[in-house]
């Protein structure tokens, strides 16, 4: 289990991470969502003593990181796939860790293995590796000593579909037996499918968190009219608040379909869509939690203004 | 799978922490797992026999003693070893490798004493080569008496050069955590020290006792260092080494990795 209490870090007068309390269960995969420079790794880096947090506590099964003997033992990590020797061999990379840890040399084999880096692959230096390959070998180290947690920067990052898909039931398998993985990413897709909770995270705020249900739930409807004006003027008449989405002057408000569908009928607007929003994934979502934080600004802002003018 | 209870708790009692002789293994096998580190290492082994070879050949008939050739298979080496000692700190993070390095030792003075215990040995073995190299070329190269004026005093003061020109690296690879900025200032800061303290009559004087470069002179030569001599290479090394490593180790411990 990860705890994270109120963990606060600023460079200056940048406030990297603030604020963040989270907790990562046994037995599931925790997809730990933010858009670039949000403060994922960061926090991530706090989580294993590489960074010290200005306020705050993280814990991975009620230590902290320094305090677990051997911790690679427990936890593995794999914080940047690019950050290894360049000089260094795939096989050689593992060996030092597995000597360090204390590990047989065959474990060295097995994980070469159990991410499909073949022996040619493992005696080529890592300058000469793609990213994908860098990503199975930072797995392999990661999962090295068979740890009971697990936290992984984007690794599915540089993958192809089939090594996304192998990581899934890699991890989904981890976390049946009973193990902790919190894996970050700003692909929300990839979260999507693999990730039984979500934590969502911006400008170094957790904005959201729960499961895939619980955030799915409750999100009212969406609706498109043949003037979107007029509908943004009636629902605005009827107190109901939208926001613009998707393309063609769409807008999503969080009441009933039924609450758009009288405001609209009352102001003899047409409607050529009215559903309830099950949301086309939790992408609207994710780009609603973090348009506020986000770096840029949601591009149907940009649609709607487009469409009105 | 470790261990874990239902409440989520790490069950840490059957993980000792790795012993040091571990980490100390691992050290030694970073600095010759690389193609630069492997080379490194030949270069300084070929330069130190060519250079008692060179010396064998050209030098004169009363110069061929064992304590020159010692001296000459070691010059090389004194260069050569302490850029060994800064790319063992700084290429944890010009390679970023620090990242794994920590996550797996979190304690980074467990670290840095195994690597300072690493290049220590490394160092060994290479004054062992030199004493070695220098035995065999005396052998064969050897003028009129070369073994004389020899004592076990100068086999300790070549190992003092040797192992501070090390320290000295590994502080000053602490203190830039970078390999080019280190290794350049490595070489230039005591030149241009030892230049200034020699030239300017107000600071010669005093040059012994501020200048690394000029108490360690009386190191090279024949015979015992005098009393004062002694404490100046101490009072020098301090400001040169420990001074150095001092602050080098406070702000690796303070350092974030990323």
């Amino acid at each position: 289990m990860i705890t994270l209490e109120g963990i606060t870090k600023s460079y200056g007068r940048f406030t990297a991470v603030d604020d963040v309390s989270f907790t990562a269960q046994p037995g599931r995969v925790t997809g730990f969502l933010g858009p670039n420079g949000a403060g994922k790794s960061t926090s991530m880096r706090i989580m294993v003593g590489l960074t010290h947090a200005d306020r705050g506590t993280a814990t991975i099964g009620g230590h902290r990181y320094a305090d677990i003997p051997n911790p690679a033992r427990h936890v593995g990590v794999l914080l940047d796939a690019s950050a290894q020797h360049a000089g260094r061999t795939g096989r050689e990379v593992l060996a030092l860790s597995a000597l360090t840890m204390g590990l047989p040399q065959s474990r060295v084999d097995t994980m070469l293995e159990t991410v499909g880096l073949n022996e040619t692959e493992a005696r080529r230096r890592v300058r000469n590796y793609s990213l994908g390959m860098r990503q199975r070998l930072g797995i392999a180290n990661a999962l090295m000593a068979d740890p009971s947690v697990l936290i992984l920067d984007e690794p599915a990052n540089g993958l192809d579909p089939a090594g996304i898909h192998w990581m899934r039931s890699l991890l989904r398998g981890y976390a049946e037996r009973g193990g902790t993985v919190l894996l970050s990413s700003h692909l929300l897709h990839e979260v999507e499918m693999i990730a039984d909770e979500m934590v969502l995270i911006g400008r170094g705020r957790i904005v959201a968190r729960g499961t895939k249900a619980e955030l799915l739930q409750a999100h009212g409807s969406f609706a498109r009219a043949e003037h979107p004006e007029k509908l943004a003027a009636a629902l605005a008449e009827a107190g109901i608040r939208t926001t613009p989405s998707g393309y063609g002057g769409g807008v999503r408000a969080e009441c009933d379909p039924v609450d758009i569908g009288r405001a609209a009928a009352a102001a003899g607007v047409v409607l050529t869509e009215l559903r309830p929003d099950d949301g086309a994934g939790l992408e609207e979502l994710f780009l609603q939690l973090t348009a506020d934080d986000a770096r840029e600004t949601v591009t149907a802002t940009t649609t709607l203004e487009g469409d009105q003018a | 799978m470790s261990a874990t209870s239902y409440a989520g708790q790490l069950d840490i009692s059957t993980t000792p922490r790795p012993p040091m002789s571990r980490l100390v293994q691992v050290e030694v096998r970073k600095m010759v797992d690389t193609r630069a580190g492997m080379w490194l290492i030949i270069t300084i082994a070929a330069v130190t026999v060519l250079a008692s070879t060179i010396f064998g050949l050209a030098g004169h008939d009363q110069d061929r003693t064992f304590y020159n050739f010692m001296q000459f298979a070691g010059a090389p080496q004194g260069f050569l070893l302490p850029v060994l000692g800064i790319l063992l700190v700084t290429a944890e993070w010009s390679q970023r490798t620090a990242m794994v390095t920590f996550t797996l030792e979190p304690h980074r003075g467990r670290v840095l004493a195994a690597k300072v215990y690493a290049a220590l040995l490394l160092g060994l073995a290479a004054l062992v080569i030199a004493v070695g190299v220098a035995l065999v070329a005396t052998v064969l190269f050897g003028g009129t008496d070369p073994w004389r004026g020899l004592g076990t005093v100068d086999f300790l003061k070549f190992a003092i050069l040797q192992f501070t020109g090390i320290l000295q690296g590994l502080a000053f690879g602490l203190l830039f955590l970078n390999s080019a900025f280190a290794i350049v200032l490595y070489f230039v800061l005591p030149t241009a020290f030892s230049i200034l303290f020699n030239t300017v009559p107000a600071l010669k004087d005093s040059a012994p006792w501020i200048d690394f470069g000029t108490a360690q002179q009386p190191l090279g030569n024949v015979g015992n260092l005098t009393g004062e001599e002694w404490t100046q290479l101490a009072v020098t090394a301090m400001i040169w080494v420990i001074l150095p490593f001092v602050a080098g180790l406070w702000r690796m411990l303070r350092a974030e990795v990323k």
